[in-house]
C-alpha cells in the first residue's frame, strides 16, 4: 500500500521536473530558434538523468 | 535500379526463409491436462501470468501455441539447447525434453542426476528425490538450482543481432575499399554511422579523442536499437529488457571511462583541489559512488524499465481484446485495443530509437567527462 503511494508521488515529482525541463527547452527555443540542436541535446540529457532518477526510485521501491 | 531490386529480393529471401523456418519448426503435442500454460488466455490473471512470462527469459523459443481440434495443446517454436555445469561435469540437451512444462512435473534424467524446470529456471533435484515438493511460498524444497549457460532465447537474440551488424558493417566497410561512395543496403547504414560519430561522439567527446571512442559507441547504439526494434516484432525477444544485458553493456562503459580517464579527472574525484582540507574526504565519498555506481546504475535501470514498460504496456493493451470482451462486445474490444496498440507501437518505434541514443550519449558524456583537460581551470 504505502509503497503505491510512494510510486504515485515519485511519478508525479518526475512529471513536474519534466514539465518544467521541456516548457523551458520550449522557451528557450521560442527565443533563439538558432540554438535549437544544442538546446534539444541538452533537454534530452537532462531528461533522461531525470528519468533514470525516477525509474531508479520506482525500481527500488517496489 | 539494378541494385534496389536486390535489396527487395534479399528481403523477401528473408521473409519468406522465417516463415518456412516457421513451418519447418517443431511441432510439438501434448495432452492438455498436464499443460501449464492452461490453454487460451481469458481472465485478468491469466494476462498478467502471460505478461510477465514474456519479460522474463525462456529457455524455448516458442512462436506461438493453439488448442487443436481434439483439445491437444498444440506448440509451434524451436526447441533450445540447454547446457549445465553440474558435478558431473557438462550436461547438454535440448529444452524440447520439457515438453513445455513450466512447474516442474516433467523429470529430465542426465548421468545420474535429475532436472525439472520451473518458472523458466532450471533446477537439480536432490539425491533420492524422484518428485518436487514445494513450501508455502511455493519455492522447491528438495531441489537446487545449477549453473546455467544454457543459449536461451535473449542468447539467441544477441547472436542474431550480433551477425547482423557483423555483416552488414562489414560489407560497408569493405565497400569503401572499392569506391569512395557505398552502393545497395550500405546507404541506409551509412548516415546513421556519421549520425552518432558527428552528434554523439564528436560534441561529447572533443576532437582530440572522440575517434578512440567511436567504435565503441556505434556498436553499442545498433546493438541496443535494433534490440530494441526486434523486441517489438512478434518473435517475442525481450533482450533490452533483461537486467543482466544492461547490467553488462552498463559495465562495459563505466571500465571504458573509468580506464581512459586522466590524471585531472581521478585527482578531482578523490582530492579535489581548491576546497577546504575537511571537506575534501566528503566530496571524494560523493564523487566515487557517482562515478561507480549511480551512473552506470542510472544507465543500466534507464534502458532495462523503459522496455520492460513498453512491452508490458503493449502488451496490456493487445490483452483488452480478452478482459473486455463481456463489457464492450467482441467488436468494441478488438477495435479498442487495435486502436491503442497500434498507436503505443508507433510510440515504441521512437523510444526503441531514443533509448539506444540516450544511452550512446550519456556514455559519450561520461567518457568526455573522464577525458576533460582540468589543468585550465585553476
Amino acid at each position: 500500500m504505502y509503497n503505491l503511494i510512494g510510486a504515485g508521488l515519485i511519478v508525479i515529482g518526475a512529471g513536474i521536473g519534466l514539465g518544467q525541463i521541456g516548457g523551458k527547452a520550449m522557451e528557450g527555443i521560442a527565443r533563439q530558434p538558432e540554438a535549437t540542436g544544442k538546446i534539444q541535446t541538452n533537454m534530452i540529457i537532462i531528461a533522461a538523468l531525470l528519468e533514470g532518477l525516477a525509474f531508479g526510485a520506482l525500481f527500488l521501491g517496489k | 535500379m539494378k541494385i534496389a531490386q536486390k535489396t527487395i529480393k534479399f528481403f523477401l529471401l528473408f521473409v519468406l526463409a522465417l516463415f518456412s523456418a516457421a513451418n519447418f519448426a517443431a511441432i510439438s503435442e501434448k495432452k492438455q491436462d498436464n499443460q501449464n500454460d492452461g490453454g487460451r488466455v481469458k481472465t485478468k490473471e491469466e494476462v498478467e501470468a502471460y505478461i510477465l512470462h514474456h519479460i522474463k527469459d525462456s529457455h524455448d523459443f516458442s512462436l506461438f501455441s493453439y488448442t487443436s481440434d481434439e483439445g491437444e495443446r498444440k506448440h509451434v517454436g524451436f526447441p533450445l539447447p540447454i547446457i549445465l555445469w553440474t558435478s558431473e561435469g557438462l550436461i547438454t540437451f535440448m529444452s524440447s525434453e520439457f515438453h513445455h512444462n513450466d512447474d516442474g512435473h516433467v523429470i529430465v534424467g542426465k548421468s545420474g542426476l535429475k532436472f525439472v524446470k520451473i518458472h523458466s529456471k532450471i533446477y537439480e533435484l536432490d539425491e533420492g528425490a524422484s518428485k518436487v515438493t514445494f513450501d508455502e511460498t511455493h519455492h522447491a524444497k528438495n531441489a537446487h538450482k545449477v549453473l546455467d549457460f544454457s543459449i536461451t532465447k535473449s542468447v539467441v537474440g544477441v547472436l542474431l543481432i550480433g551477425l547482423l551488424i557483423l555483416f552488414w558493417f562489414s560489407s560497408l566497410a569493405k565497400q569503401y575499399k572499392s569506391k569512395k561512395i557505398p552502393t545497395g543496403f550500405a546507404r541506409v547504414l551509412e548516415p546513421l554511422v556519421i549520425y552518432v560519430r558527428d552528434e554523439i561522439a564528436r560534441p561529447n567527446i572533443g576532437e582530440k579523442h572522440y575517434r578512440r571512442f567511436t567504435g565503441y559507441l556505434l556498436t553499442v547504439f545498433f546493438f541496443i536499437w535494433l534490440l530494441n526494434l526486434v523486441g517489438l516484432t512478434p518473435l517475442g525477444f525481450n533482450v533490452t529488457g533483461q537486467l543482466a544485458v544492461t547490467t553488462c553493456l552498463a559495465i562495459f562503459t563505466l571500465v571504458i571511462y573509468s580506464v581512459s580517464g586522466t590524471k585531472g579527472y581521478w585527482m578531482h574525484m578523490i582530492w579535489m583541489p581548491g576546497v577546504p582540507v575537511l571537506i575534501r574526504p566528503v566530496l571524494a565519498i560523493i564523487e566515487l559512488a557517482g562515478a561507480l555506481l549511480i551512473k552506470p546504475f542510472s544507465l543500466l535501470v534507464r534502458l532495462f524499465a523503459n522496455i520492460s514498460a513498453g512491452h508490458i504496456v503493449v502488451m496490456s493493451l493487445i490483452a483488452i481484446m480478452f478482459t473486455l470482451k463481456e463489457s464492450l462486445g467482441v467488436f468494441g474490444a478488438t477495435g479498442l485495443s487495435l486502436v491503442l496498440s497500434f498507436f503505443i507501437t508507433l510510440i515504441e518505434v521512437l523510444v526503441a530509437f531514443l533509448q539506444a541514443y540516450i544511452f550512446t550519449m550519456l556514455s559519450a558524456l561520461f567518457i568526455g567527462m573522464a577525458l576533460e583537460d582540468h589543468a585550465e581551470h585553476h
